[in-house]
């Protein structure tokens, strides 16, 4: 997909317009962070169970190219094929030659991040070949022509009535008159519709949340069981994987998966986590007869060994976006390309440059919200800093930003000058905010007050009030 | 494309600094992948007797909407399913997977079922299957593909009965593992995966509009398990 990434700014304001959008998040704001607290809080071991998960991941990335192959001999053994590709184009060259061997002209698909990091769709669509999305939020904005706007909700920016519009748009053979007031009507009408697809398809393409390096299996994680009938029903399964999915064994991926639905949705478990190896077996009487495992590479391979390396612990399970201040207020196409919320600041510009993305990075309060939920204990805000730090190196601010940085930096560096200074404009500030207690608008922070108003200070800095509260206690 | 496999394992080893005939680092993941090793497994399910490990089990699958019938033998299933079915108003049709454990059910002596044996289609609305395991922990059954097992079978029928003895509770997916490994051990000489292993832990779902919990997304609407207290015969 063409990232947007650059316009940041203007995607976030545009987003903090659109009243159907922040409806939209006000209900994620309101549901997601509490479920996920009451399932946390139901399991004790939750905190153990993270530090082993992130021991797993740290081992596993040690030992990735050995987990690699031995995976892909496991995989072999039981008459699955394996394909590395390097980049997106060459992920994207795997999937059409399999189609197309297959004699494919539709392809059922569950929900996968990596089939929109590589834009399967539109590469399938050039090439004849329909995919058909099968969950319910990415089969919702296929229809509108839109990108997921949540790794794991992917059409949480809309609200129903939305949906209900674009079903009446796109199923222009039902009655128009029907009625599609309830979240409840719209699922059965996707039901319906998309039970015939199913059974149709050629080929069914998922993602993998977790590979298994001692069972070569690849692991789906759903909630409604499409992922299931998209993989089941077709001739041909694909999967879909990034090369950081691998797991040892199948205690190992236990815990991660103990970790991944509290994480995610608040659940217990997820309805359906499916464990598949290889194609049908001779004696089997249904399931795939061509088992494919698409490895993507894309950039990966190069954070090893670099202060962007814990980022390949992520195991996707959103819950640095439903922590998020910034998500929260903005949503998740304002971030311009696959991957949004906390997790997307710190991927996105290794995966399209930091001269593209370099504004994710920089849409953070660092509260830190997203590294202490991160069920692998990702140190996001610290890379972001990274990111900034790399932004800054390469030169790519505008001047007057630089400039500014340099001057803070100045300050910061010279403790009497940086008191003075702050204490003049504290006092300033506070004296001409006195009235009403807040600014509307400031001079050269425009920008900054545009959207929010600036309370006052109080007159003082803090540290001119501990001085005096020292001197207070002292005498 | 060796060449992106090579490339690809090429800058793994660059990053890592290491090269690919690192013995220590073979040994280790080696070692790694035959030895099982559990990590962590919470105490929920695993400090508790065998009847309080029933008694959660049917706690979590009926917190997570699924329904559970418990009765004392195989004679007592076909009953169980008939009201279960008169309850929704459902048909007398059901498909069944020819699968052994369920054989013992005498479904004749209740001649208003009719149940057709092997795979399910789009239309079935009633679908029986047995499971291979289930887990206490999270209320989830585990369901493995094989030959008298269909895996379509678990999500083509609007309402999906599942049918097994109380023994078949586990703790924990852990120890469905051991037991999973030890059974294909035992039939097959070594261990291999069946095709699909099926974790269900309630019928199918969807939160994808304003994450309103909606039942019967593209799975069954309804998930029924019946628990049998009597042991396997030999």
């Amino acid at each position: 997909m063409q990232a947007t990434s650059h316009d940041f700014k203007e995607n976030a304001r545009h987003a903090l317009g659109d009243k159907n959008l922040q409806a939209a998040l006000g209900i994620l704001k309101r549901d997601f962070a509490g479920r996920r607290g009451a399932a946390v809080a139901r399991l004790p071991e939750f905190e153990r169970l993270r530090v082993e998960g992130r021991a797993i991941k740290d081992h596993v990335l040690q030992h990735l190219d050995l987990y690699l192959e031995a995976f892909e001999q496991k995989v072999v053994s039981l008459s699955g094929q394996v394909h590395w590709a390097a980049d997106a184009a060459e992920a994207r060259d795997h999937v059409l030659a399999i189609c197309r061997a297959a004699g494919a002209s539709t392809v059922t698909k569950g929900k996968s991040m990596i089939a929109e990091e590589i834009g399967i769709n539109d590469h399938l669509e050039k090439n004849g070949i329909a995919p058909i999305e099968t969950d319910l939020g990415e089969y919702i904005i296929q229809l509108r022509h839109e990108t997921p706007s949540h790794i794991i909700a992917p059409a949480i920016h809309l609200i129903k009535e939305q949906v209900a519009d674009t079903f009446r748009d796109a199923h222009i053979h039902l009655d128009p008159a029907r009625p599609l007031g309830e979240a409840r009507q719209l699922c059965d009408e996707a039901r319906a519709l998309l039970r015939p697809k199913f059974l149709a398809a050629d080929v069914g393409i998922t993602g993998a949340n977790f590979l298994v390096a001692e069972t070569g299996s690849s692991i789906i994680v759903t909630n409604e069981g499409n992922g299931d009938l998209t993989q089941n029903l077709s001739r041909v399964h694909i999967v879909l994987a990034s090369i950081e999915k691998i797991v040892p064994t199948l205690e190992d991926v236990s815990t991660l998966l103990r970790l991944l639905a509290r994480s995610a949705t608040g659940q217990e478990f997820s309805t359906y986590t499916t464990v598949s190896s290889g194609p049908r077996r001779p004696e089997d009487t249904d399931g795939p007869s061509e088992y494919h495992i698409v490895l993507l590479d894309n950039g990966r391979s190069a954070m090893l060994g670099t202060e962007f390396q814990d980022m390949l612990r992520c195991i996707r399970c959103g819950a640095c976006f439903n922590h998020c201040p910034v998500y929260g207020a903005v949503g998740g196409h304002a971030y311009g390309w696959v991957y949004g919320g906390p997790m997307g600041s710190v991927l996105t510009p290794q995966l399209i440059g930091v001269k593209e993305a370099g504004n994710l990075p920089n849409a953070s309060t660092f509260c830190g919200r997203c590294e202490s939920v991160c069920p692998m204990q990702i140190p996001l805000p610290k890379m972001m800093r990274h990111w900034r730090e790399r932004e800054f190196e390469r030169h790519l601010q505008p001047t007057a930003y630089r400039a500014g940085l340099r001057f803070w930096a100045f300050l910061a560096r010279n403790p009497p000058l940086y008191q003075a200074a702050t204490q003049v404009g504290a006092a300033l500030l506070g004296w001409s905010g006195r009235g009403r207690g807040r600014f509307r608008s400031l001079p050269l922070a425009q920008g900054w007050t545009k959207g929010r108003d600036m309370p006052a200070p109080e007159g003082k800095t803090f540290m001119a009030q501990w001085a005096a509260r020292q001197k207070q206690r002292a005498s | 494309m060796a060449d992106s496999r090579d490339k690809i394992l090429g800058n793994l080893r660059r990053s890592l600094r290491r090269g690919a005939s690192d013995e220590t680092a073979a040994t280790d993941v080696r070692e790694r992948l035959a030895e099982h090793r559990p990590n962590t497994i919470p105490a929920r399910a695993t400090a508790l007797d065998p009847e309080a490990r029933i008694e959660l089990f049917i706690a979590m699958a009926e917190e997570v909407s699924a329904t559970v019938a418990r009765v004392a033998g195989f004679e007592q299933v076909p009953a169980a399913v008939a009201d279960y079915l008169a309850q929704h108003n459902l048909p007398s049709d059901m498909v069944i997977t020819p699968d052994p454990a369920l054989s013992p059910i005498p479904w004749q002596e209740r001649p208003t079922l009719s149940l057709r044996p092997g795979i399910a289609t789009g239309d079935d609305l009633v679908g029986v299957t047995g499971a291979f395991a289930a887990v206490a922990e999270t209320g989830t059954l585990m369901l493995i593909s094989g030959p008298d097992s269909p895996t379509r079978n678990n999500f083509l029928p609007d309402n999906h009965i599942v049918v097994l003895r109380a023994e078949q509770i586990v703790p924990s997916y852990e120890e469905g593992w051991t037991r999973l490994r030890a059974l294909k051990t035992l039939t097959e000489g070594k261990f291999t995966m069946p095709r699909t292993v099926n974790f269900i832990t309630g019928p199918s779902r969807t939160a994808d509009i304003e994450l309103k919990i909606e039942l019967g997304a593209h799975g069954p609407r309804r998930l029924h398990i019946v628990i049998i207290d009597e042991p396997a015969g030999d």
